[in-house]
């Protein structure tokens, strides 16, 4: 049977980018996707001190049951991540498991005072779940300049790499280039 | 160091606190744990290594500082850096008097934190790096070079030549004193691992017990006075070169422990039970008649031929006399150096003293007998006179020579020593220049 990578909008409309970030994460692995739906309770995620969602509590819910033809599952939200002892996250995964989890929250212009750029939003978006994909086919950060799974910490760190995973991170995980 | 090869310990008492900063590091590749509680922190820092340790100040039980306390008891070297959730200057200042690397409020931005990592593992890199560069100096401190040109060196240096390049064990045979050390020395110093120290360890000079202590190290606690975890010369020689001297000095349990170490490249501390795994190449050396050992049992048969892989035999001085001008000329110039005295020959008398004798205590002994003359001198030439020793010079096997013929061999000799210098020779042989002319016209004598 094969096996896809399921993308989940998580309370949200994705149809402008949904397309073409199929696309990104089958280029950046040579596996099929499928959009999914899962029934997400934000309220559960929610820290009102902080007013930030919990990435685990959403994560948690996104594997929670498992589709026999599901390879990897991503949640995308655009509601403001943290962990607990960070400020905020881009986005959360199980190294070398299942889920990840992205939020477009913190790639959109507007949220540095900048005007929108939808462009450059759904950019960002592709290469946050290439790399959060990355870490759930057990990929570690790389220091290579450009990699998709370089550790990116503000969002113009995330402008700086492609969409695409570097030659030794794809030999990693054996894919061929 | 690779990601992989700093391990970070995460105590704190909240979960969730525990679990996000366990991800996040894994993330970079870094070996990670997680302790609840200051009691469970101790018992990981004994049974693993840990190079940085973020600690929580407030937990029940035991808090931050207190376990930092006890962290840099174990293991000074160890970067921490504490956490709390509410930040006041003086539990921020009080850890960093008391060694703290960093001090974080909770939650921190992830920019700063991966930031604060990278900078941790670069003081621990360098804490390293210290460490070994020290180990480096003293070893260039205390060392010499080989001096010689004679031909039983020139076959050593050779024989150093071709294993250095190589990782094969190596085992160093020869009188006290030859040099075994430098040999070693050369080896290390001409290896791929000359970037890591090379750990020597006098294997005559302990008991048997304190030789162990010292090479495998020992947990906090393993026996009485031992106050703090100590790493053992095994540990220190990881990526380097461990040169046990004096290996036929070494009881039959030790004997038995250093070949399971050989064997497996891993060991334990005393007191403990956590498996460390090193990598070093070991040299050996030693005066003993090791094959007579084994044959009388009293040394293993599978440890001698575990490190006599390679052998390299360095010949006694009295074997190599060319090289004793060569060498006293050496000491000469550091001793002068080092004690800023003026000296700056040796007389050919002191030269034909030194020729003669016989060294049983090989380049040691001469050593020390240029560093006493250098003391004592007086002039700008080392003379007989300064020669403090007291030695007899070595009655050399004779042939059946005719007293004409040692007389012509003598004069010969001393002539070649002294270039041809007529009034030195004369007075070396303590005759006048006008008896000399006649001796080389009845000998026949010729320059060169």
């Amino acid at each position: 049977m094969m096996s896809y990578i399921y993308l989940v909008p998580i309370h949200l409309r994705a149809a402008d980018w949904m397309e073409r970030l199929q696309s990104g994460i089958e280029r950046a692995f040579g596996v099929r996707t499928k959009r999914g739906d899962r029934p997400i309770d934000l309220a559960i995620a929610y820290d009102p001190v902080r007013k930030q969602y919990s990435s685990s509590a959403i994560l948690l819910q996104l594997i929670d049951s498992v589709p026999d033809d599901m390879m990897k599952i991503l949640g995308i939200t655009d509601v403001d991540l943290f962990v607990p002892v960070l400020s905020y996250v881009f986005g959360e995964a199980q190294l070398d498991g299942i889920g990840a989890v992205v939020s477009v929250h913190r790639l959109k212009n507007s949220f540095y005072g900048l005007s929108e750029d939808n462009e450059r939003m759904v950019e960002r978006l592709v290469k946050e779940a290439v790399h959060e994909l990355g870490h759930t086919f057990g990929l570690f950060h790389c220091n290579r300049v450009g990699c998709a799974l370089n550790a990116s910490t503000y969002v113009e760190d995330i402008d700086q790499k492609s969409e695409l995973l570097c030659v030794e991170c794809r030999k990693a995980i054996g894919l061929g280039w | 160091m690779k990601p992989a090869d700093i391990g970070i310990l995460i105590v704190d008492d909240e979960a969730s606190v525990r679990d996000s900063l366990y991800k996040w590091f894994r993330m970079d590749g870094y070996r990670v744990d997680t302790a609840e509680e200051a009691r469970v922190a101790l018992q990981k820092l004994q049974d693993d290594s840990w190079d940085i340790v973020l600690l929580d100040i407030k937990m029940p039980g035991m808090d931050g500082l207190e376990l930092q306390r006890r962290i840099k008891e174990i293991d000074k070297e160890i970067v921490t850096i504490v956490m709390t959730a509410f930040a006041t200057v003086d539990t921020s200042v009080q850890a960093m008097k008391e060694g703290a690397f960093d001090y974080i409020v909770k939650p921190i931005d992830p920019d700063e934190i991966s930031h604060l990592i990278r900078n941790a593992v670069q003081q621990r890199r360098l804490i390293t790096e210290n460490r070994n560069l020290r180990l480096q100096l003293e070893e260039i401190a205390c060392s010499d070079e080989i001096i010689g040109e004679s031909d039983a060196i020139r076959q050593v240096m050779a024989k150093v030549a071709t294993v250095a390049q190589t990782d094969s064990t190596v085992m160093i045979r020869g009188e006290s004193g030859t040099g075994k050390e430098l040999v070693a020395m050369a080896i290390h110093s001409n290896s791929n691992r000359k970037y890591f120290p090379m750990i020597t360890i006098n294997c005559g000079a302990y008991t048997e017990g304190l030789l162990e202590s010292e090479l495998f190290g020992h947990e906090k606690g393993a026996f009485t006075g031992a106050m703090y975890r100590r790493r053992g010369k095994l540990e220190m020689a990881d990526k380097g070169t461990l040169f046990l001297d004096e290996i036929g000095n070494i009881g039959r349990k030790m004997q038995m422990d250093l070949l399971r170490v050989i064997e497996t490249r891993q060991f334990t501390r005393l007191g403990g039970d956590k498996q460390i795994h090193v990598d070093f190449r070991i040299i050996s050396a030693t005066n003993r008649d090791l094959e007579q050992a084994v044959k009388e049992g009293s040394f293993r048969e599978d440890l001698y031929y575990r490190l006599n892989v390679f052998s390299i035999t360095i010949p006694p001085l009295r074997e190599r006399r060319s090289d004793i001008p060569l060498i006293a000329r050496f000491f000469l110039n550091r001793f002068a150096r080092s004690m800023n005295k003026p000296v700056t020959d040796i007389s050919p008398e002191t030269l034909d003293v030194l020729m003669r004798y016989h060294w049983p205590g090989n380049i040691r002994e001469l050593r020390n007998v240029m560093e006493r003359a250098m003391v004592g001198a007086r002039g700008t030439c080392i003379e007989v006179g300064d020669l403090s020793f007291p030695f007899h010079p070595t009655p050399e096997p004779v042939e059946d020579l005719s007293l004409d013929a040692i007389e012509r061999n003598h004069i010969q000799n001393i002539l070649n020593r002294t270039n041809w210098n007529i009034s030195q020779a004369a007075a070396i042989l303590k005759i006048s220049r006008l008896t000399l002319y006649n001796k080389i016209d009845k000998y026949q004598l010729k320059k060169g």
